[in-house]
């Protein structure tokens, strides 16, 4: 697997690299679905790859398209490693050990955008500057929207246009990204010529 | 505590609405003065800054903050809109030092500029307020919120004209880490607050490309404290609403498919933001004032340099410019009604009606 292609876009919309182990005192990895192989990647790059899952937390759930790989997860071996339900659960997890967070620790995020965004977002409120947090995308494009008008997130858009899962309006997908909210852009595409709504097109898989 | 405002009109402050039945309009001496943002007769991006000193005497420039005859009746608005949608006021936690800031230059500027109107009296800490076209007489203590019913920000931004965002420094850009926006050219703060400066102006079509923004960060980095600066932007805006935010876009959005060349005169309004933007001495953040007027086009052509050039500019715009500015749809019909106010004769350069 390689790291997904994003067709070029505007400045707000998020780039992607991939993993590379960097000395830490602590490891907190983060991971849905094919981001899998991108954390035995990791570790794989590391010198001394069996020190450092002796400092690695990992926390992973199935990816949106149903992929779950945490069998290759669980027999990496690291120090800590848990299997969540959904992206919501392993957040709670996730703000229990980013209290216990000290310098020095690395963080490497891997899966899709939803995923990443979210842990981007509360790892950020605590202060981590987003660009020392290293984050590769793998898996499902679906994405994680906002209605500009009554302000619900949608998850695991597919289609542009889609509807707004909480007012119902049909909104076209912007690739302006917010990163305090973790969503992408959505507006109303039948705003000026009621009614008028294109058919949906399959835009992310 | 709240703020008490009594709404006072007079022969000077209109009495209008900018939603519904849409009175607002312009006396002859508010379109004299109408800020025409064009200085020829095509357009395309510049940086276009310039030092924010006193200009001519009755301009828009003349002041730090103009206050102009709508000043009673937008401020209503603004209450309005912030009645329906708090979040349009947002201020990120550690941005109050700078609200402070923000609230002292806009008091002592109008105190300063418009004694007829606004006062200060400073008792070391303890200062008094009063705003009498708003009828506010209010005695707080200067950096503590406990006196104020808003945080200083909002307080301050819900008796001026204009929105306001409130930038930190940081990582070698700006973070628009607070603002007021009622007023805004369909954009959403509650959306961008948090974002450097490429991200919350990554949807404007062809400016990055051209390294406009870079340009503009680099000089708005060197930006010091007591030489603000200035620039104009424009857009087009169907009725004089002044809040067409993308919030409420599906409420006036369809107003873009009521225009024909009966109405066009009175419906379409040339909307000018005169930005400028000032460093702040405590905080270090820069705070942007995105002031916003409307001209309706029959009001503009009156001036007849005007309805040449604005004729002229709009025929010939960049589509992705029309299209990012929502009039792509309306721009042929536009410069048909124009082009009765273009002659073809030479016009002079410079914006001023009558030179």
């Amino acid at each position: 697997m390689t790291k997904t292609d994003f067709p070029p876009s505007i400045r707000s919309r998020p780039v992607y690299g991939e993993l590379a182990p960097r000395p830490g005192s602590f490891h907190l990895i983060v991971a849905d679905g094919e981001g899998a192989d991108a954390v035995a990647q990791l570790f794989a790059r590391a010198d001394d790859s069996k020190a450092m899952l002796a400092k690695s937390h990992i926390l992973y759930t199935a990816g949106p398209n149903g992929t779950d790989l945490w069998d290759r997860i669980e027999a990496l071996g690291a120090a800590q490693a848990q299997k969540a339900a959904s992206i919501p659960t392993l957040l709670f997890r996730l703000a229990r050990v980013l209290q216990d967070m000290q310098m020095g620790a690395q963080i490497y995020l891997t899966g899709t955008e939803g995923l990443i965004g979210q842990a981007e977002r509360d790892i950020m409120a605590l202060g981590f500057p987003h660009s020392d947090i290293q984050k590769e995308h793998r898996g499902s494009t679906v994405r994680r929207v906002q209605c500009v008008h009554c302000k619900g997130i949608t998850e695991n858009v597919r289609t542009d246009p889609f509807e707004c899962s909480h007012c119902g309006l049909h909104l076209f997908v912007r690739d302006h990204y917010s990163r305090r909210l973790a969503a992408f852009q959505g507006v109303n595409i039948d705003a000026e010529d009621k009614g008028q709504i294109p058919p949906a097109v399959e835009r992310f898989k | 505590m709240s703020l008490d405002v009594e709404y006072t009109f007079d022969e000077f402050f209109r009495d209008e609405t900018f939603v519904d039945d849409f009175t607002y309009r312009n006396s002859p001496a508010g379109i004299r003065r109408f800020p025409f943002p064009f200085d020829r007769d095509d357009y395309m991006y510049s940086v276009n800054m310039e030092p924010h000193v006193p200009g001519r005497k009755g301009s828009v420039f003349e002041k730090t903050f103009d206050v102009d005859e709508h000043y009673v009746s937008e401020m209503r608005d603004r209450a309005r809109v912030l009645a329906r949608d708090p979040l349009r006021c947002q201020s990120l936690p550690h941005m109050t030092l700078a609200g402070w800031d923000l609230l002292e230059l806009i008091m002592e500027s109008k105190a300063r500029e418009y004694p007829q109107w606004f006062s200060l009296e400073k008792n070391g800490n303890r200062w008094r307020w009063i705003n009498r076209p708003l009828g506010i007489d209010h005695t707080f203590t200067f950096l503590d919120e406990t006196t104020l019913p808003y945080g200083p920000m909002e307080y301050i931004t819900r008796q001026t004209q204009g929105d306001f965002t409130l930038q930190d420094e940081r990582e070698g850009t700006l973070w628009v880490d607070a603002g007021m926006v009622t007023t805004q050219a369909d954009w959403s703060l509650d959306f961008d607050i948090g974002m450097n400066f490429h991200e919350w102006h990554a949807p404007v079509p062809l400016a990055h490309e051209k390294g406009i923004f870079d340009r503009a960060l680099k000089f708005l980095l060197k930006l010091q404290h007591g030489a603000p600066v200035r620039r104009f932007n424009w857009t087009m805006t169907v009725n004089p609403l002044l809040d067409t935010a993308p919030e409420t876009y599906p409420e006036w959005g369809y107003m873009r498919t009521t225009l024909n060349q009966d109405n066009m005169g009175h419906m379409m309004h040339l909307r000018v933001e005169l930005q400028a933007l000032f460093r702040l001495p405590r905080s270090n953040a820069i705070a942007f004032s995105i002031r916003a007027y409307l001209g309706k086009f029959e009001e503009l052509v009156t001036i007849p340099k005007w309805g040449r050039r604005l004729h002229r500019v709009v025929r010939d715009i960049h589509p992705d410019l029309a299209a990012y500015k929502g009039f792509l749809r309306n721009r042929d019909e536009m410069a048909k009604w124009l082009s009765k106010y273009d002659d073809g004769a030479p016009t002079s350069a410079g914006w001023w009606p009558e030179d």
